[in-house]
C-alpha cells in the first residue's frame, strides 16, 4: 500500500511510504509502522489505542478521523492513504497539531463545572431518566479528539468561533442540574464567537467518531438563550 | 439580540415573500395592466401596511446576514463595518419605502 504522510510544520510536504497490508489494520497501525520501521523522525500523537483518549485524530484521505478505530479497509482508495495533521489547528510537526486554542476555547465557553456542594455534603443524585439528563446523554461522551473542530467550516472562516466541541461541552453543563453557572455560561456562548455563528452545516455531526451531534447541542444553546432573553434574564 | 431579530424578520419575510410572489403570479395570470395594478394599490391601506412591514423586515434581515458574510469572508469587524451596514439598512428602507409610497399615492 502507498501511504503519503505529511512531514514538516505549516510549510512541509507529503512523503510517500510503502507499507504492508494486514487484516484489521488501523490507520494508527500504519503510522506506527512508518515511525518504527521506515522513518523514526515521524512525529505523531496517540495514547490509549482504543478510542477513549481522543489524542490520535488526523486527516485521512481529506477527512478528519480518529485513527486508532479507523480500519484501513474502510478508508483506503485504490490501496492508497494520504495522512495529514488535523485542519483548523496549527501544525507543530508532521502529524502533531497544537491543541491549545481548541482547549482554551472550552475554557472560554465556561466549560468548567461549577457546583455548590462541598466534600462534606452528600452526593447529588441525578436521575438517569430525567429529561435534562436525557438531553445530554450523547453529548457527555465527548472525548475531546478535535475531529469536529477540524471538520467545521465556521472555525475555518471565523477563527474566534468557539467550535462544536466547546459548545457541546457548554450545552452538557447548561443541562446539568447540579451546575450553578448557567447564565454566565449562556452569555459566554452567545454572539459572533458562539452558538449563533453556527451555520448548521453539520460536518461536526457527520464526522464525530462518538456519533454525538454537536449541531443538536448548539441548537439547544440557541433555544436556551432565546428562552432566557424572552424571560428578561439574559 | 441580532440573531433573534434576524430569525423574527425571517418569519415575517417567509410570509411576505409568499404573498408577494402569489400576487405577482396572480397579476400575470390575470393579464392585469400596470394601470389596473396601480388602480388596486392606490389608496389601499392594506397593501400599504403589508409592504411597509415587508420593507422593514428586509432592512432588518439583510444587513444582519451581510454582517456575517463580512466577518467570514472579509474578516471585517469594528465600527466601520457597522456604519456601512447601518447605511445599507437605511438605503434598503429608503428605496423600499419610496417604491411603496409610489404605488400607494
Amino acid at each position: 500500500m502507498k501511504v503519503s504522510v505529511w512531514k514538516g510544520g505549516a510549510e512541509g510536504g507529503f512523503h510517500e511510504f510503502d507499507v504492508p497490508r494486514h487484516p484489521s489494520q488501523t490507520v494508527l497501525d500504519v503510522v506506527t509502522y512508518i515511525q518504527r520501521s521506515l522513518d523514526p523522525t515521524l512525529a505523531y500523537r496517540f495514547a490509549c489505542r482504543v478510542g477513549m483518549c481522543g489524542s490520535c485524530a488526523m486527516t485521512v484521505n481529506g477527512v478528519p478521523r480518529w485513527t486508532c478505530r479507523t480500519h484501513v479497509d474502510r478508508v483506503a482508495r485504490d490501496d492508497r492513504l494520504r495522512i495529514g495533521p488535523l485542519k483548523n489547528l496549527p501544525v507543530i510537526r508532521d502529524l502533531v497539531t497544537d491543541m491549545r486554542e481548541f482547549f482554551d476555547k472550552w475554557a472560554r465557553a465556561k466549560g468548567q463545572f461549577k457546583g455548590e456542594r462541598t466534600r462534606n455534603d452528600d452526593f447529588h443524585q441525578v436521575k438517569p431518566s430525567s429529561l435534562e439528563r436525557l438531553k445530554v446523554e450523547a453529548g457527555i461522551e465527548c472525548i475531546g479528539c478535535g475531529v469536529c473542530y477540524s471538520a467545521c467550516d465556521v472555525v475555518a472562516w471565523n477563527p474566534d468561533y468557539l467550535g462544536p466541541a466547546a459548545l457541546n461541552r457548554a450545552w452538557t453543563l447548561v443541562k446539568d442540574e447540579r451546575d450553578r453557572a448557567r447564565l454566565e455560561r449562556l452569555r459566554a456562548v452567545a454572539g459572533d464567537a458562539g452558538c449563533h455563528s453556527c451555520h448548521t452545516h453539520m460536518s461536526c455531526t457527520e464526522r464525530c467518531p462518538k456519533h454525538i451531534s454537536p449541531t443538536v447541542s448548539i441548537a439547544g444553546l440557541k433555544r436556551e438563550i432565546l428562552k432566557t432573553t424572552i424571560q428578561g434574564k439574559f | 439580540m441580532l440573531w433573534i431579530l434576524q430569525r423574527a424578520s425571517a418569519v415575517v419575510l417567509a410570509f411576505c415573500v409568499m404573498v408577494h410572489l402569489g400576487s405577482i403570479i396572480y397579476a400575470v395570470q390575470g393579464g392585469l395592466t400596470a394601470a389596473e395594478i396601480l388602480g388596486r394599490t392606490r389608496g389601499n391601506a392594506g397593501w400599504l401596511a403589508f409592504y411597509c412591514v415587508f420593507v422593514l423586515a428586509v432592512s432588518v434581515h439583510a444587513p444582519i446576514g451581510l454582517r456575517t458574510v463580512f466577518i467570514e469572508w472579509l474578516r471585517w469587524r469594528g465600527r466601520s463595518r457597522d456604519v456601512v451596514l447601518l447605511l445599507f439598512s437605511g438605503v434598503l428602507a429608503w428605496t423600499g419605502m419610496r417604491a411603496v409610497l409610489a404605488v400607494f399615492a
